[in-house]
């Protein structure tokens, strides 16, 4: 459980994080919202104490984060940013192998790590491990970028914008598969991002900030349907308030008895592409895989997120 | 290619040379005048070549030692302060002229290979340390942070990232010391330096141009294959990404 509290950055007295509290559960991802200049960024990098705050604490499991030496802190939170940073000079092993190197892993267990995370992140290692990185494609320089951050299972991980270089057909699979792997291994994580669907596709959480404040800390839904503020409400952008909510569910939550003409659609399919296809076949229905049907109707009345 | 050939030839030349010049004489003797002698022959001219290079490569070495040294503590952030001064006095250095070194030097050092040394190194710094710091600025920031990030100490991001990244704009500036050190050091025969500038003034002196001609020749053949050498090194170390054409 990661706790913020009361965290403000000062520089020359003006406040570019000004007092934030919230606190993130253990094994949930919370996105930092915000238009450029929010403070967004400056206030995750004072978790890892890139930063450091001129007031307020940062608590992991309990522990203060002042009470630890930034580098050792640092080792124990993995950090992925928009341009992958990736040390040119050495090879994709060697950068997912960083920080086990500075941990004093013994090599074989190194070796071991690396090949594991080449292999979760769909990087042959045969085939990957002994590129430099300016021989990857900009997805792949990405993936290796959150393998390095992964590397040392961090119990926590930081990223500033990790799919900002990347173009969109990219980064929805991208942000997909960082899901899947994140749920698999149990991080907590923090993301900073500027693309509300990115942060409602990711946030169990997410903090909306503005001028250094937070502005708001809900869950997605709660974000949408109640906006703490008008500014809240602009960002998250009206006009795409009921597609944000209909993507955040599955269509297996509006499953009601009947028939209907077609192939069925998988349980897991969002509301909002089912919306999508609904309106691009004219149909009122459609039949769900395993029984069932989800009507146009039903995503309607969702998409309005459960006003009377 | 064609200019490793070149080098390796241009070696093969210089190394019969130097190892039996008298061969060649007959090559220098139209530049003689009055049966003057057409070879050098008061000291081996591989014992001068070798004195020669291991003063530049002294030279070199202090002067490398000191401007990486300097322009790595300039741009941490307890140096950073001196960074203009540190600039400042490199470019004296790098102004002054060697020979008024020399003149300098010799009352407080006396004759021979020290007041050489001392202008040779004062007239390597610059380009090292410009090199240095040019090198140093290029890492790219995000590179940086990332080293940040990982939780490597400042030491540990010097040597695994900031150096390896720059050492190929420092050698390029070390080469370019080397070069204009092996040419400078000539003029420390005018101090008992024992150098192939000896060849040039013995030449020069005694109106002999096969003098001057082989003293000269010998020490274009030392730079080129010197800066030859270094490229390759330099060749070697920049990362794929940064070489031009991939």
């Amino acid at each position: 459980m990661i706790e913020v509290e009361r965290l403000t950055r000062l520089y020359d007295g003006r406040a570019v994080v000004d007092d934030v509290t919230l606190t993130v559960d253990r094994g949930k991802i919370a996105a930092l919202v915000g238009t450029s200049g929010s403070g967004k960024t400056t206030l995750l990098r004072m978790i890892n104490r890139l930063v450091e705050p001129s007031s307020g604490r940062v608590r992991i499991a309990g522990e203060d984060t002042a009470a630890i030496p930034p580098h050792l802190l640092r080792r124990r939170i993995g950090y992925a940013i928009q341009d992958h940073g990736l040390f040119p000079h050495r090879t994709v092993a060697q950068n997912i192998a960083t920080v086990p190197g500075l941990l004093g892993w013994p090599r074989r267990d190194i070796a071991a790590r690396v090949d594991e995370l080449l292999t979760l992140f769909q990087l042959p290692p045969a085939e990957f491990a002994g590129r430099y990185p300016h021989q990857l494609s900009g997805g792949q320089q990405q993936r290796v970028g959150v393998a390095r951050a992964l590397a040392a299972r961090p119990e926590l991980l930081l990223m500033d914008e990790p799919f900002g270089a990347l173009d969109p057909v990219i980064r929805a699979r991208a942000r997909d598969d960082l899901r899947a792997i994140q749920r698999e291994l149990g991080t907590t994580l923090i993301v900073v991002t500027h693309d509300m669907g990115e942060a409602f596709a990711l946030g169990d959480t997410i903090a909306v900030m503005d001028g250094g404040g937070l502005l708001q800390y809900a869950p997605p839904r709660e974000i949408l349907t109640r906006p703490a503020s008008d500014f809240v409400r602009d960002l998250v952008g009206a006009a795409d308030r009921p597609f944000h909510l209909l993507a955040l569910e599955p269509v297996a939550a509006l499953v009601q008895p009947g028939e209907a003409p077609g192939a069925p659609v998988p349980r897991d399919l969002s509301q909002r592409d089912a919306l999508s296809l609904c309106l691009w076949r004219g149909l009122a229905a459609l039949p769900v895989a395993g029984g069932g049907v989800v009507t146009l109707a039903a995503l309607e009345r969702a998409a309005q997120g459960g006003r009377p | 290619m064609t200019r490793r050939v070149g080098l390796v030839l241009l070696a093969a030349a210089l190394a019969a040379f130097l190892i039996a010049p008298d061969r060649f004489a007959p090559l220098l003797r139209p530049l003689t005048t009055n049966g003057a002698p057409a070879i050098y022959t008061q000291t081996s001219l591989l014992r001068l070549a070798l004195s020669h290079l291991a003063l530049v490569g002294a030279a070199v070495a202090v002067s490398t030692a000191v401007a990486v040294g300097f322009a790595i503590f300039v741009t941490r952030p307890a140096g950073r302060d001196l960074l203009p001064l540190a600039r400042s006095v490199a470019s004296i250095g790098q102004t002054f002229p060697p020979v008024a070194v020399l003149a300098l030097a010799v009352p407080a050092m006396g004759f021979g290979a020290g007041p050489t040394l001392l202008a040779l190194i004062l007239y390597g710094l610059l380009p090292i340390f410009e090199n240095t710091l040019a090198g140093l600025a290029s890492v790219p920031p995000a590179v940086i942070e990332a080293a940040r990030g990982t939780g490597m100490t400042p030491a540990q991001r010097l040597r695994a990232v900031e150096l390896p990244l720059a050492l190929p704009v420092i050698l390029s500036g070390v080469r370019l010391s080397a070069i204009i050190a092996l040419s400078t050091a000539t003029i420390g025969s005018t101090v008992a330096a024992r150098t192939l500038g000896e060849v040039i003034i013995a030449g020069l002196l005694s109106s002999n141009s096969a003098f001057v001609v082989q003293g000269g020749a010998v020490v274009a053949a030392l730079a080129l294959l010197i800066s030859g050498l270094f490229r390759e090194i330099e060749r070697a170390l920049t990362p794929a990404a940064q070489r031009p054409g991939g």
